[in-house]
């Protein structure tokens, strides 16, 4: 029954895109809305990494990184302005702290 | 057969799904990063997902040379996650990281064979699953208040105590976003079976004027995407000074990775302040 439910057999991303803008203070899209960085930090990052014959090491690509690290806010300005709880969180923090280190690299 | 075709020519890889017959329906019509026709590479009782792609594109040194290029990455980031939707449209899918390339089907299976056991734990755990993506961003500012003229003539010590003034309003609107974000990620936690918090997005990338102060995702059965969503628009009703961004369903991508691995990459310890060894892998 819940398998039918129209919302779970529409492909990804579509039922929300459809639904035009929702009340309140809440955006809501579908995937072919997405904005380039939410695509970006899960095609990019978040797949299962396995080698292929082609060896690309996405860290090695100097410029795509500079221009993803615009992806992330600034961690020591967020900081300042006291916003810094998702540090308690390790799949973040760890991130964070890794970003933040580039960022002083780069700075 | 065209040349791209030839059985040795280079394959860019998608995703990865158990082999239930019904996948080549499900890619019928459906496109890749090069224009090309995509379709599943079965074996031992997987399915990649692939498909053929010219050599002066994506052979190791022009494919490095193109992902330099924003508008280059941006549309095959975009239809790779159009191939990797199409194929998990009907069943659980786990995709692999863009630019995944192997030679001719036999690269396909030998990499198959390499990560056939991070597949199968991935596919079994997420099975059924969809990812919802919230983002939490701080309201406009109230209008500003119309500047004193620049031709006015404005003591040092007024300028002073105005932005001072300025920076305090801020801090305050900061902090008020900062709690409404902290109260819609513990509502949602509540619904969620996972969750993972990604980096604040940048304006310029995401093309949000707003500032992003929470940008996180959730685990949940797709059967219960209808309570989750109705829950994030309650939410953004009752929360003030803050907006909701709702994303999804999305394939499970941010928890392809069990949650150990996820903080693999820098251990603790060390303090991990500003004197801290540079991790070997930076957040790409």
């Amino acid at each position: 029954m819940g398998e039918r439910d129209p919302m779970t057999t529409t492909a990804y991303g579509s039922p929300l895109a459809s639904r035009g803008p929702a009340p309140g203070g809440l955006s809501a899209r579908g995937e072919s809305g997405a904005n380039l960085a939410d695509i970006l930090e899960r095609v990019l990052d978040k797949g299962v990494v396995i080698a292929g014959d082609i060896r690309i090491n996405l860290l090695d690509i100097e410029l795509l990184t500079i221009k993803l690290r615009l992806i992330v806010a600034s961690v020591d300005k967020a900081r300042e302005m006291g916003i810094d709880w998702w540090e308690h969180d390790p799949s973040l923090s760890s991130r964070a702290r890794r970003d933040e280190l580039e960022g002083r690299e780069e700075g | 057969m065209t040349e791209a075709l030839r059985a040795d020519g280079l394959q860019y890889a998608y995703a990865v799904v158990r082999d239930t017959g019904a996948l080549d329906a499900a890619l019928d019509g459906v496109h890749g990063v090069a224009g090309e026709p995509v379709r599943a590479v079965v074996h031992l009782g997987l399915a990649v997902v692939a498909g053929p792609v010219p050599a002066g594109e994506f052979d190791e040194g022009p494919l490095k040379e193109r992902l330099e290029k924003l508008e280059w990455l941006e549309r095959i980031a975009r239809a790779h996650a159009r191939v990797v939707d199409a194929a998990g449209a009907d069943s659980g899918v786990v995709p692999v990281r863009l630019a995944t390339v192997c030679r001719g089907e036999e690269g396909l299976r030998r990499m198959v064979e390499t990560g056939r056991e991070r597949f199968t734990e991935a596919l079994d755990r997420l099975d059924g699953r969809v990812e919802w993506g919230v983002k939490v961003y701080a309201a406009a500012p109230p209008p500003a208040e119309p500047a004193a003229a620049p031709t006015a003539a404005v003591s040092g010590r007024d300028y002073l105590r105005r932005r001072r003034a300025e920076r305090q309003a801020s801090a305050e609107r900061w902090g008020r976003s900062e709690d409404g974000a902290r109260q819609v990620h513990e509502a949602l936690c509540a619904l969620a079976e996972q969750t993972r918090l990604h980096p604040p997005q940048d304006g310029r990338i995401s093309g949000e004027a707003d500032r992003n102060v929470l940008n996180a995702a959730y685990l949940l059965p797709r059967a219960e995407s209808p309570a989750f969503a109705g829950r994030v628009e309650e939410l953004a009703r009752s929360s003030a000074g803050v907006r909701l961004e709702l994303t999804g369903p999305w394939v499970p991508y941010s928890f392809v990775a069990p949650f150990s691995e996820d903080t693999a990459g820098a251990p603790d310890g060390g303090g991990g302040g500003p004197g801290a060894d540079r991790p070997g892998r930076s957040g790409v």
